[in-house]
């Protein structure tokens, strides 16, 4: 299973580069580090039916962090939710994959999102929603570390613990970097975990958010009821690429010839 | 009806409506004494959800209720609403579509005594603007009633715009309310005189006295900004060519701009258009407020007075 993940792990990576080739512009730093929790996610966690991706009993994943959405739409193909073939269009006038996700265009995109923050409120919403009508699906929301400088992701985190929420998921990816920098050195953070646990979240943290075993792991266990869970996964951002690894200034650049053909070599089919 | 102020009829409607839709759900942050959702928070306790003061995240909420099939009044004062949680309307409601209704209270310099940093005069520009949304600006009770009931039954994001006082009475019970229609109180053939809200009162009086001094004066209750009734403002173009706007908002955006857009295809007429001009509000009662910033009967007679 551990060398099937690895696998698919490389070919997600290949494939979302591929399309951020095409596309000439995008953000391949934190769709690396993503890429694995949106594997366990997908492949292991999740109640879904790509041929029915509108099935009401299926849970929810909303990835806040919306520029990262490469990876997402990586798997989202492979799981047959739209041809594989789409991800050419990537970007383009001509295609559905938009640059920040689009519900109204994308198949098995449940939430529109592009404004950091508003994502896992509006997932905050749906957990919300269900609880309020005795359904039993769950909510997954994916965001960035630096995504949690913006303020509503605090009142989305109070909200979420007064409603008891323990159907609602929040996966931070902690890579460390956003577009000017560290985190630290462009609006240091803090203690997130400190912070989610003094919000009244229950907190998991996976010290290697590129693992795939760790990741389904942490999202299998049983949860403590009537508590929202934050998973703070700590991944490298371009993940799987050596020049990109731990480097800012992949977060939202686009690849030349040169680049990709590196990072393809680097990515290829290992037998 | 006579006397109460919109946002008690506004409160009273959602609590009619609650017993109707199971599906409806209302969210505030933390002004349902004033925004009078406390109507519906107290018939329906278990569908009334507090955010706190937190705006943005409550529209992001609201827009995920609605995701999962639940149909969510939002109230805060306009503010807060249309100003505060303005790009979270725009990006996680309006862009994706999302059947969330938004009704925002105290809009406008009759506010009153609170004073500037809560008179929204820039809220109807604000969600005029934005694809996919509609924009509702009732004028009395019997309207406001009709409106939040229409409301219900339009698919998609709407704008509701109340402000905290009443006004008088302009339209009846059995009036007919149709989102998109603007509906004519009296006809005229020299000038027509368009408003929306409160303003409408005050244009019949305008009217009124432009006909004691031998003007015919069509008054227009345009309550709905958005989609416009572009073929009623062309048929008074063409029959008036003389239109005057008066709206409890900026001059910049609002009714009058909307009316503009249109008349702007429209050879040979001429438009005034009247409302808060380039200005932030002030404390004061609100009746004195509106003569001071130009929101009355007078200035329809000034302004026609120029034209004429």
């Amino acid at each position: 299973m551990e060398i099937e993940a690895r696998k698919k792990a490389r070919q997600i990576r290949r494939d979302l580069l591929t399309a951020l080739y095409r596309a000439g512009s995008g953000h391949p730093g934190g769709s690396l580090s993503e890429v694995e929790i949106l594997m366990a996610l997908y492949y292991h966690v999740m109640k879904i039916d790509p041929k029915r991706p509108d099935w009401e009993e299926r849970d929810r994943f909303v990835l806040s962090k919306g520029h990262a959405n490469p990876a997402l739409y990586a798997i989202l193909a492979d799981l047959g939710y739209f041809p594989k073939e789409d991800l050419a269009y990537l970007r383009k006038t001509e295609g559905h994959l938009q640059g920040h996700p689009d519900r109204k265009k994308t198949p098995g995109i449940d939430v529109s999102t592009g404004s950091l923050g508003q994502g896992m409120a509006v997932a905050c919403g749906l957990a919300l929603g269900a609880k309020h009508q005795g359904k039993s699906w769950q909510v997954y929301a994916l965001a960035g570390d630096g995504e949690c400088q913006e303020g509503i992701v605090w009142e989305c985190a109070m909200s979420a613990v007064h409603y008891k929420l323990d159907n609602y998921t929040l996966v931070v990816d902690v890579n460390g970097l956003q577009i000017d920098g560290a985190t630290k050195d462009v609006m240091d953070l803090g203690d997130l975990e400190a912070k989610f646990s003094a919000f009244g979240f229950e907190v998991l943290k996976v010290g290697d958010g590129n693992d795939y075993e760790a990741l389904c792991e942490a999202f299998d266990r049983e949860r403590a009821p009537g508590k929202p869970r934050a998973v703070l996964a700590y991944t490298v951002k371009g993940k799987g690429v050596s020049y990109m690894e731990g480097q800012a200034g992949w977060h939202g650049k686009g690849l030349d010839e040169e680049a990709y053909q590196k990072a393809m070599e680097e990515l290829k089919e290992v037998l | 009806m006579e006397g109460k102020n919109l946002r008690t009829v506004y409160g009273e409607t959602l609590a009619e409506l609650g017993r109707e839709e199971e599906r409806l759900v209302v969210l505030d942050a933390d002004l349902s004494g004033a925004t009078m959702t406390k109507y519906f928070r107290e018939a329906f306790p278990e569908r009334f959800y507090d955010f706190g003061i937190a705006e943005m995240n409550l529209v992001c909420e609201a827009a995920g209720m609605a995701l999962s099939g639940l149909k969510p009044f939002v109230s805060t004062f306009a503010m807060f609403g249309a100003g505060r949680a303005f790009e979270a309307i725009r990006n996680s409601v309006c862009y994706p579509e999302l059947d969330v209704k938004f009704v925002f209270t105290h809009a406008g310099i009759s506010v009153g005594e609170d004073g500037g940093s809560h008179q929204c005069v820039e809220d109807i520009a604000l969600m005029r603007v934005l694809p996919n949304m509609k924009v509702v600006v009732p004028c009395d009770g019997y309207e406001t009633k009709k409106a939040v009931r229409a409301l219900t039954l339009e698919p998609g994001p709407v704008y509701l715009r109340l402000g905290r006082g009443g006004g008088s009475l302009v339209t009846e019970a059995d009036s007919v309310f149709e989102i998109g229609k603007a509906s004519v109180l009296k006809d005229g053939t020299d000038v027509v005189l368009i408003a929306c809200g409160q303003m409408v009162w005050e244009a019949l009086r305008a009217a009124e006295e432009l006909e004691r001094r031998g003007v015919s004066a069509a008054v227009v209750n345009m309550h709905t900004i958005k989609p416009l009734d572009a073929a009623c403002i062309r048929y008074y173009a063409g029959k008036c060519k003389k239109l005057i706007t008066l709206e409890e908002h900026s001059i910049f955006g609002g009714l009058g701009s909307a009316v503009a857009e249109v008349v702007s295809a429209c050879p040979g007429a001429e438009l005034k258009i009247l409302g808060v001009r380039d200005s932030f509000g002030r404390s004061g009662p609100a009746q004195e407020l509106l003569v001071r910033y130009g929101l009355t009967a007078k200035e329809i007679l000034t302004a026609w007075e120029s034209m004429a």
